[in-house]
């Protein structure tokens, strides 16, 4: 008996020495080795480019892959120049001579033409499709109303140079071609493992991966971490300084801002809202708030009463203090949103025809029949289970019943229930956001024309949907970004949604990782970057 | 024995089918699906991935169809994860939470059996108070409680353990302790209790009047029947150590079929939903099996009930 229990405090005793020992902790060994750690939210659905969508897919796949043109503006990518039709509608990209995949195969026009053609496939149903109806009958290809892929503006003309011919000219089309629904995928390892308009086939596992990017797929451990490291091939290897780059599906903020702490993560995907603060006093060293591309804002039902009043939802709109909201409620680094677009998309001034105005939004609430609120019917503010989205929506909800003498019911629902029921229409206010595919105001825009797939508010305008249009075929880009502005500035009088605040883009990182620059679609070339153990 | 090994296994289909039946409508009665996301995928898109999935099928062909691949032993394809499927995901998730439940057990065991015997041999004293005391604790704090303080202590101010993952040996430590915690607290409990019902018996007397070693009398006579109420408690408590690990496996990101049980009943994915429930099912009914013959090897009484 005593033995036992001796023996069982012997081992405690062994096992606490060996801990009490100083440990290297992950992020030193990495600094040492050149070996990235980086918390990247949720397991990505698969790292093939035409079935993925979401951040964390993304940020895997642009190191691994690597489109036309390179994540910098203007830079090249796996094209090394590129000529434009004078009617801005043929694009000829010339590929680089010494661009291979991770196999050793050189990437040819031909892949491109595959990768396009398997992404606009019917069958294959990529969710991200419509990114390359910008190509001439690439739309009618991909709802198979035209079986022939030879008509759809994308041809090799020879090994090394790709032609795409464009429906109308789009003068966003090269930062559009950033996104990875452009991205190549090598046609004989798609056709090794299935048809090419297969989805979910074997050909994204680890021992089948063939990429084009700085790095190429090393191990991938469900729900765990997926392990990239150098691609030998890769045209631009010198400039590539990191070994391997390790990406963590660490859902939970709270418990990735503790990996942070622990010293196993180099930068973290986000950082909780209440920690925020304490960064800010204490280390803003480590702390990184980046001007975003996303917008916050409350979607409102225009189909239902009152809210089919432009009247009333101009009141709610000007009712709101956004500065409050940001100092106060959220506090970290949100900017008050007074237009749906945020404002460092290039030269676009978002215009911004409306500001806070309580005595204004009295008299318009008064004017549509409710004055001081009087027999307005209780509406419900629709949000998901979110720390931020409860915060803004009790202080809204406060705002509301201050100003307008109006009671606006919250109700707090799951992450699918919620996105059911809005696209259902199920809902009179709801809490959205929208984060750019590209840099380029068309991102935001476009999808408010009529029967837009993410235009849930039932909200409609002819003129509207008509100065989308234009803009997107002006070649001008000072007479294009004022259509868009005049656009906009309908959206913004009608008000079918209510801009709230401009998210910052948050992470914590280490001090030892240098070249990440702030990005506004939060993109970090790692090619680029490299970690520097600091002196200690 | 072979009878009665052969009538559990026939029992384990009415409670199967029930199971997967049960779940089969009940994911599919939750708003939302799994194509539901905050950018909208077209309605082309969604079209081809219900074609693709068997999921523009009226529901009770879908129902049969799944029925047979079950017996097949194919649990379908994951909706969230295309390139995998539920065989995939489950073969690589099990041995994780199987070795986390493995570390668990044997250090609830362990450290409840040793307290338990420690608190019996000097009823309501200090040597009983302090054991018996900690494992209140331990029953009453929940692993989302235990978890954080002991990642707050031993990963942040300390550093000797990382905050969250399974990489590395000691990445097992501070999970095994959480998940542990309350089961050897319930042990210790237990064992605790029986031992004091048969330390007073007459065999035990004479045992120690024949002039038995102390270690003697208690690990030969005494504990062999105090165990008893441990066995049988130990069958469905490695069947919930198992499956019911996802709180921990959740607080320490760790990559088990708990956390992958949960990911699947956000992500509306039902194949991956309704194999799991098959797969922990079918786990509890071999586990409640298992104990059930244990038992009747240790106590012939049971055996002959049964």
């Amino acid at each position: 008996m005593n033995k036992t229990l001796l023996l069982i405090a012997a081992l405690s005793v062994l096992c606490i020495a060996a801990g009490c020992a100083r440990r290297e902790t992950r992020v030193e060994a990495g600094n040492r080795d050149q070996i990235l750690h980086l918390g990247n939210l949720s397991e990505p659905r698969d790292l093939d480019p035409h079935i993925v969508t979401g951040v964390s897919a993304c940020n895997i796949l642009s190191a691994l892959l690597e489109g036309l043109v390179a994540e910098e503006p203007g830079k090249s990518g796996a094209a090394e120049r590129w000529d434009v039709s004078s009617d801005g509608m043929v694009y000829t990209f010339h590929l680089r001579q010494n661009a291979k995949w991770s196999n050793g195969d050189p990437v040819t026009a031909d892949d491109f033409v595959f990768s396009y053609q398997r992404i606009l496939s019917p069958a294959l149903g990529s969710p991200y499709a419509y990114m390359l109806h910008v190509l001439k009958n690439a739309k009618a290809f991909n709802t198979g109303e035209l079986p022939d892929f030879g008509k759809v503006g994308v041809k090799a003309i020879d090994f090394q140079t790709l032609e795409l011919t464009l429906e109308s000219p789009t003068p966003s089309f090269l930062s559009q071609l950033n996104h990875w629904s452009w991205f190549p995928v090598h046609p004989p390892t798609i056709l090794k493992h299935g048809a090419m308009d297969e989805m979910g086939t074997k050909w994204t596992a680890p021992e089948n991966y063939v990429g084009n990017g700085p790095f190429k797929l090393k191990s991938w451990k469900q729900n765990s971490s997926i392990v990239v490291e150098t691609n030998p091939h890769y045209w631009d290897r010198d400039t590539v300084r990191l070994k391997e780059i390790h990406f963590y599906p660490i859902g939970d903020h709270k418990i990735e801002e503790r990996s942070f702490r622990a010293g196993q993560l180099h930068v973290t995907g986000t950082i909780p809202l209440e920690r925020v603060q304490y960064y800010k006093d204490r280390h803003p060293e480590l702390l990184r708030l980046d001007p975003y591309l996303r917008s916050y804002y409350y979607l409102l039902n225009v189909s239902k009463p009152p809210l089919n009043d432009p009247r009333v939802r101009k009141a709610l709109a000007l009712s709101i203090d956004r500065e409050k909201i940001a100092r106060y409620v959220t506090r970290s680094g949100e900017q008050p949103a007074f237009s749906f677009t945020p404002p460092h998309i290039g030269n676009y001034k978002p215009p911004t025809p409306f500001q806070r105005d309580i005595p204004a939004a009295k008299q318009l609430l008064a004017e549509a029949g409710y004055p001081n609120g009087e027999g307005f019917p209780e509406l419900t503010l629709l949000f998901h289970t979110s720390d931020l989205h409860t915060r803004v929506a009790e202080v809204i909800q406060q705002m509301w019943k201050e100003t307008l003498g109006i009671h606006i019911e919250l109700e707090n629902v799951e992450w699918k229930v919620y996105q059911s029921r809005r696209k259902n229409k199920v809902y009179e206010i709801a809490r959205a956001e929208w984060v750019a595919d590209y840099a380029d105001p068309a991102s935001f825009l476009e999808i408010w024309q009529t029967g837009g797939g993410n235009n849930h508010s039932g909200w409609s305008s002819p003129e509207y949907d008509r100065l989308i249009q234009k803009a997107s075929q002006t070649l001008d880009e000072t007479q294009r970004l004022e259509t868009f502005r005049q656009a906009e500035t309908i959206l913004l009088n009608e008000l079918p949604i209510i801009p709230l605040l401009f998210l910052p883009s948050k992470s914590l990182i280490q001090p030892s990782v240098k070249g990440w620059k702030p990005s506004i679609l939060d993109h970090h070339p790692y090619k680029h970057i490299y970690l520097e153990a600091q002196e200690r | 024995m072979v009878k009665f090994i052969i009538r559990r296994f026939f029992e384990l289909i009415p409670v199967l089918l029930i199971a997967i039946s049960i779940t089969f409508f009940m994911v599919r009665l939750a708003p939302g699906g799994p194509f539901t996301a905050e950018k909208s995928f077209s309605e082309e898109a969604i079209a081809r991935l219900n074609e693709h999935y068997g999921l523009d099928k009226p529901i009770l062909v879908q129902y049969g169809n799944y029925l047979l691949n079950v017996v097949k032993g194919d649990l379908g394809p994951s909706f969230q994860y295309p390139s995998r499927t539920v065989n995939e995901i489950i073969s690589e998730s099990f041995p994780v939470s199987l070795e986390l439940g493995a570390w668990a057990m044997l250090f609830a065991i362990v450290v409840g059996l040793v307290s338990g015997i420690v608190a019996s041999l000097r009823p309501n004293t200090i040597q009983d108070h302090v054991p018996m005391g900690i494992a209140m604790t331990g029953i009453c704090m929940p692993s989302f409680v235990l978890g954080p303080i002991l990642i707050l202590v031993f990963g942040l101010w300390l550093g000797w353990f990382n905050a969250s993952g399974w990489e590395t040996a000691s990445d097992r430590v501070l999970p095994v302790i959480t998940l542990g915690a309350a089961y050897a607290a319930y042990i210790a409990r237990l064992t605790r209790g029986s031992m004091l019902e048969v330390l007073p018996s007459d065999y035990i007397r004479t045992a120690r009047a024949k002039g038995l070693s102390e270690k003697a009398v208690i690990l030969r006579h005494t504990l062999k029947n105090a165990l008893l109420p441990v066995v049988s408690f130990l069958g469905p408590a490695t069947a919930g150590i198992i499956t019911g690990s996802f709180v921990v496996e959740t607080i320490f990101n760790i990559p088990g079929m708990g956390r992958m049980f949960v990911l699947g009943a956000f992500n509306r994915d039902y194949t991956l939903i309704l194999g799991l429930v098959v797969f922990f099912a079918l786990l509890v009914v071999v586990f409640n099996a298992f104990v059930d013959i244990l038992l009747g090897l240790l106590n012939p009484k049971t055996r002959q009930h049964s």
